[in-house]
């Protein structure tokens, strides 16, 4: 029997108002409608979403893992953009 | 738990690198040691990537199997309460599979593969599911014993190195406390009733007590998976795990008013655990060679499910092709 396999879907579900979208998994479905219920009926059986986004595996582009270093790097060594950077006197340091 | 397998769906892996390199692998060992997690992009070692496949497979194979003995009851169910129990019970298994389907197929293999190994032989699921469910007490107990060990078994895993496993046995947990409860809870009421009920009860629990505590695998000393240890995938023995089960489930035996057929089990205060008999490996090994009650059963089942199917996924594939033409014709 010749194999034809139903493209992969990832799950993103917004738990309640005020969170984000958030990551959860992924599903196999034909198109975006059946993507949306398989979805819901994998994980939401305990009503853990207000908001589900189904985006197809294939259209998501994602960094290198191995260009980590490259990508990454100009960040780390920008101190000066944390608060800790900046001794303040003691009355106002709640700042 | 769930390593018992001769071989391993052999995939081209698709993602990480398949070069081995020391500098990497350097690097890879570090992470764990430091107990970071692999996610899947990241470089692994081609041995660490098979054995995941191999295991985390195995673990969804075992749910959607797990399912069988139990909706074998479902149209039986002693109440509507009972049924919509169970109903929701199966369904989460069913769910649980997906969950670790998903995981899997993060590491370079699909679908298609991974349940073509389940129907050929050449992937296992956990023994236990080849035991048949004579009558409504094995429900109390494959609840209250059988995801009791499961649960026993997970919670570590939800600490292991790879990131989607861990992720998806935390989903696991959070829904597996049900599946303990609901058990003992059917388990409570029939003790509560007729001499009959607690006679059935007891004989489940002489059935099922030892090919549970098999559950957890081979004794230490016997086991071959120490590179599972070593990445971070295996964080507790065998043994240690099924002494944990063990000791847990002995005062839940006394409250539920059931004795576990075990003559040596007893108190040991110098180790500070329960002391237990003698497993019969024998018949662990046969059950997982293909001779348990219910194997051929069990497979079969999950044959006719996949086949029949068929024309429900081509169609399905078809209908969403059409439609996609279409609306580009129309747009």
């Amino acid at each position: 029997m010749e194999r034809k396999e139903w493209p992969l879907w990832e799950v993103f579900i917004r738990s309640r108002n005020g969170l984000d979208h958030k990551h959860c998994g992924s599903v196999h479905a034909p198109d975006a409608k059946l993507a949306l219920q398989t979805a819901r009926d994998v994980y939401t059986r305990r009503m853990e979403g207000v908001s589900i986004w189904v985006v197809k595996a294939s259209d998501i582009v994602a960094s290198d893992p191995d260009a980590k270093p490259e990508l990454f790097d100009p960040a780390e060594d920008k101190i000066y953009r944390h608060p800790t950077f900046y001794q303040l006197p003691e009355e106002v340091n709640h700042m | 738990m769930y390593t018992q397998s001769l071989s391993i769906p052999d995939a081209e892996a698709k993602g990480p690198k398949k070069v081995e390199n020391a500098e990497y692998l350097a690097e890879f060992n570090a992470k764990i040691d430091a107990g970071g997690f692999i996610e899947p992009k990241d470089w692994m070692p081609e041995a660490y990537r098979k054995t995941l496949v191999r295991q985390i497979s195995q673990h969804a194979h075992s749910e959607i199997v797990g399912m069988l003995p139990e909706g074998n009851w479902i149209t039986r169910a002693p109440s509507l309460k009972r049924k919509a129990i169970l109903l929701a019970k199966v369904q989460d298994e069913g769910g649980h599979g997906l969950y670790l389907y998903a995981a899997a197929e993060t590491l370079g293999v699909s679908r298609d593969e991974l349940y073509e190994a389940l129907l050929d032989g050449r992937a296992k699921y956990s023994s236990i599911f080849n035991y048949p469910t004579l009558n409504w007490a094995d429900i109390g107990v494959i609840g209250w014993l059988v995801d009791g060990a499961a649960i026993m078994n997970q919670i570590p895993l939800c600490k292991c190195s790879y990131g989607p496993y861990a992720r998806a046995m935390i989903r696991v947990c959070k829904e597996e406390s049900f599946h303990q409860r609901q058990g003992y809870d059917l388990l409570l009421a029939m003790m509560r009733g007729t001499t009959e009920q607690r006679e059935m009860v007891q004989d489940a629990v002489n059935r099922w007590w030892w090919p549970s505590i098999m559950m957890f695998g081979p004794h230490d000393r016997d086991s071959v998976h120490t590179e599972s240890t070593r990445w971070g995938i295996k964080r507790i023995s065998n043994d240690e795990l099924r002494q944990k089960f063990v000791d847990a489930t002995v005062k839940q035996a006394e409250v539920l008013g059931v004795t576990l057929p075990d003559p040596d089990l007893k108190w040991n205060e110098a180790r500070g655990h329960y002391d237990f008999g003698a497993i019969d490996w024998d018949e662990f090994w046969n059950v997982v060679g293909g001779h348990g009650q219910c194997n051929v059963e069990r497979i079969a089942a999950r044959r006719k499910a996949w086949e029949d199917g068929a024309w429900v996924r081509e169609a399905a594939l078809e209908h969403a092709r059409k439609r996609a033409a279409r609306d580009k014709q129309a747009a």
